[in-house]
């Protein structure tokens, strides 16, 4: 006999009202693991006057939506979060709980994962349901989450698993798992709950926030035309601009570029950037390391324009053009106009 | 005694991963990791350094402390050489295997052992896992409040801390009572180790190494060893070396008895040659390219 487990739970980020992506991405990754495992797919979210954002959740596919309000979940501050958040996990005791890898996921899991005394995955590129044997242990363990992700600097892929008590918890990367269309008629029941927050988690203060706006959000770009230090310099990065004013597309960068000074970091691909899955994406005098190709292995297309034939990142690449990039790129934007 | 205020700065050793050289592949492609050089992690390095800073702006004794094999005592003679007060190496074979739960509650029981801290500072994440979590799991084993990501620290008044930190799209500023945690990103920029005090401190030792330097397989109870430990003592050349009972850290708790996760597998990235179609970087070559992407709808 085994108990029944519990749901699949995504913790749900928001900043004034608008609902992350990331978190969209990883209901629709909650609802495949909640069929496989034949749970439902469950959100938390947290915040003060946000009960109308909630639809999107189940029109991506929750069955249930709990949501907290309380003027001390605006803006985030990672204590009180953690309290609410432990509080209903200790009552519901979820299977799984994902968070985005993002700056707000990062603080709060480990957090929260410490106070439950469970296992945390950070920065998950993958997950799956699986059995699991601990040879050293000796215990085997059914249906469990297959925690799956770089480390070592990209150098490496381990497939983690947690065997302590549930919920198996995970932060994952944006802009990795797929988005399914929403389904708009869809429904399902919002559970509001009442916050009880102590004075201790409310030492926090927030001052003052100030937001920079963002030259560019690339996880949404169709086309990506992306230039590294082979490009040579600032003055030369006008190129990178054109073939991308010419084919529609936008700008990215390698870290590299980025730490020059040659264009500004909200264009950086990679690790320490963004994720990108655009259905094309050039990368030009790009060398590839694992810390870039982890950003944009995924591009529906790759053509990589390198002057040296070992770069590895014609290894990933589909069209892989060994040449100058200031001969390739005007011939390019020269071929793209004369068809179209 | 004194009655100066405290801070500790939590440090890790890891192998240089940003970066592999050839050298470090091997000819399948895959890291060979005894060819990587062991470094200060990198963004330890920015904590050390703000830690450093509040020791110039408040007088705060700064405690360096680390966690792994006993070679880490590099890193924290590292720390030594650029202005750190007292240095600690957590070592113990039941250590090994830890995952971020166990290695967070090791570091917890440190804390508490030296206790009557002000501020802990970690570096945001190491280079060798990313994971980002023993500061905030840290912060949880002790009780109190965390802010991560932090730019630059305003002030520091007898119970609080005023700091600035990154968020997404932008940043804030923020208050949080002391003791409090803080992670650091690479924002500010850590000062070389000083010519005077690298003279200094690089005969600073643990006890195993000076056993090992007075000819011991390991420390022992020798009167030759313990009066020069009595003598790198009193030139504050003396690095401490904590084990599990030292610290009270409780055996079911730390290693890998203590990490809830578990590695089912690792694979190697090894990049292996795809169906790479090559162009040629001409007028013709590009031409047809181009037409290709058009028509099958990738561009246009």
């Amino acid at each position: 006999m085994t108990d029944k487990i519990g749901n699949v739970w995504v913790f749900i980020e928001q900043e004034g009202g608008k609902i992350a992506d990331v978190s969209l991405e990883l209901v629709c990754k909650a609802r495949d693991l909640a069929n496989r495992l034949n749970v439902k797919a469950e959100a938390v979210i947290l915040g003060n006057k946000i009960s109308g954002v909630v639809d999107p959740l189940f029109h991506y596919g929750c069955d249930n939506v709990y949501l907290i309000e309380d003027p001390a979940l605006e803006p985030f501050t990672v204590l009180p979060f953690a309290e609410v958040l432990v509080k209903l996990l200790k009552e519901h005791r979820p299977n799984i709980l994902l968070f985005g890898a993002t700056l707000k996921g990062r603080e709060l899991g480990p957090r929260v994962a410490s106070s439950m005394m469970c296992g945390l995955t950070a920065d998950c590129t993958s997950l799956r349901i699986d059995n699991f044997d601990d040879k050293i242990n000796k215990k085997s363990y059914t249906d469990k989450l297959m925690q799956i992700r770089p480390a070592f600097g990209g150098n490496i892929i381990a497939t983690i698993v947690n065997t302590w008590e549930d919920p198996q918890m995970v932060t994952v990367r944006e802009g990795v798992m797929k988005v399914s269309i929403p389904d708009t008629s869809r429904k399902g029941k919002l559970i509001k709950i009442k916050a009880e927050i102590s004075a201790e988690s409310k030492v926090i203060k927030v001052l003052k926030r100030i937001s920079e706006e963002k030259d560019i959000d690339l996880k949404k770009s169709q086309i990506i035309v992306s230039g590294g230090y082979g490009v040579g310099g600032k003055a030369n990065f006008k190129l990178i601009y054109e073939l991308a004013d010419a084919l529609g597309a936008d700008v990215g960068a390698s870290r590299p570029a980025v730490d020059a000074g040659w264009v500004d970091h909200d264009h950086q691909v990679g690790q320490t950037g963004v994720t990108v899955r655009p259905k094309l994406y050039i990368a030009c005098g790009i060398s590839g390391s694992v810390q870039h190709r982890a950003g944009m292995d995924e591009s529906s297309k790759i053509i990589a324009i390198n002057s040296d034939p070992d770069a590895p990142i014609l290894s990933i690449a589909h069209y892989g053009i060994v040449g100058d990039l200031n001969v390739v790129i005007p011939k390019m934007i020269k071929a793209f106009k004369a068809k179209v | 005694m004194t009655d100066k205020r405290q801070l500790i700065v939590f440090v890790k050793q890891v192998p240089d991963t940003k970066n592999i050289t050839g050298d470090a592949m091997t000819p399948e492609g895959t890291v060979n990791r005894a060819a990587l050089p062991a470094i200060f992690n990198p963004e330890d390095l920015n904590a050390l350094e703000l830690g450093l800073e509040l020791k110039d702006r408040y007088g705060f004794k700064v405690i360096i402390a680390t966690m792994g094999p006993p070679n880490a005592a590099e890193v924290l003679r590292a720390g030594l050489y650029r202005g750190a007060d007292k240095a600690i190496l957590i070592t113990d074979r039941a250590f090994a295997g830890a995952d971020t739960l166990a290695t967070s509650y090791a570091l917890s029981c440190c804390a508490k052992t030296l206790g009557n801290f002000d501020l802990i500072l970690c570096g945001r994440q190491a280079i060798d896992g990313d994971t980002a979590q023993v500061g905030p799991q840290l912060a949880e084993k002790l009780n109190i409040p965390q802010v991560c990501y932090i730019e630059e620290v305003e002030k520091v008044t007898k119970n609080s801390i005023t700091a600035r930190r990154s968020i997404e799209g932008g940043y804030e500023r923020l208050e949080s009572p002391l003791p409090s945690l803080l992670t650091v990103i690479d924002a500010n920029s850590p000062r070389p180790p000083a010519a005077r005090k690298m003279m200094k401190y690089k005969k600073a030792k643990t006890g195993s190494e000076l056993a090992k330097s007075l000819g011991y397989d390991n420390y022992t109870d020798s009167a030759a060893l313990a009066d020069e430990e009595k003598r790198l003592r009193e030139k504050n050349l003396w690095i401490h070396e904590w084990n599990a009972e030292k610290i009270n850290a409780k055996i079911e708790r730390i290693g890998l008895k203590g990490s809830p996760t578990k590695v089912k597998k690792i694979e190697s990235v090894v990049l292996t040659a795809s169906n790479v179609v090559s162009i040629e970087p001409t007028e013709a070559g590009i031409t047809d390219l181009i037409q290709e992407l058009i028509k099958d709808h990738t561009l246009g």
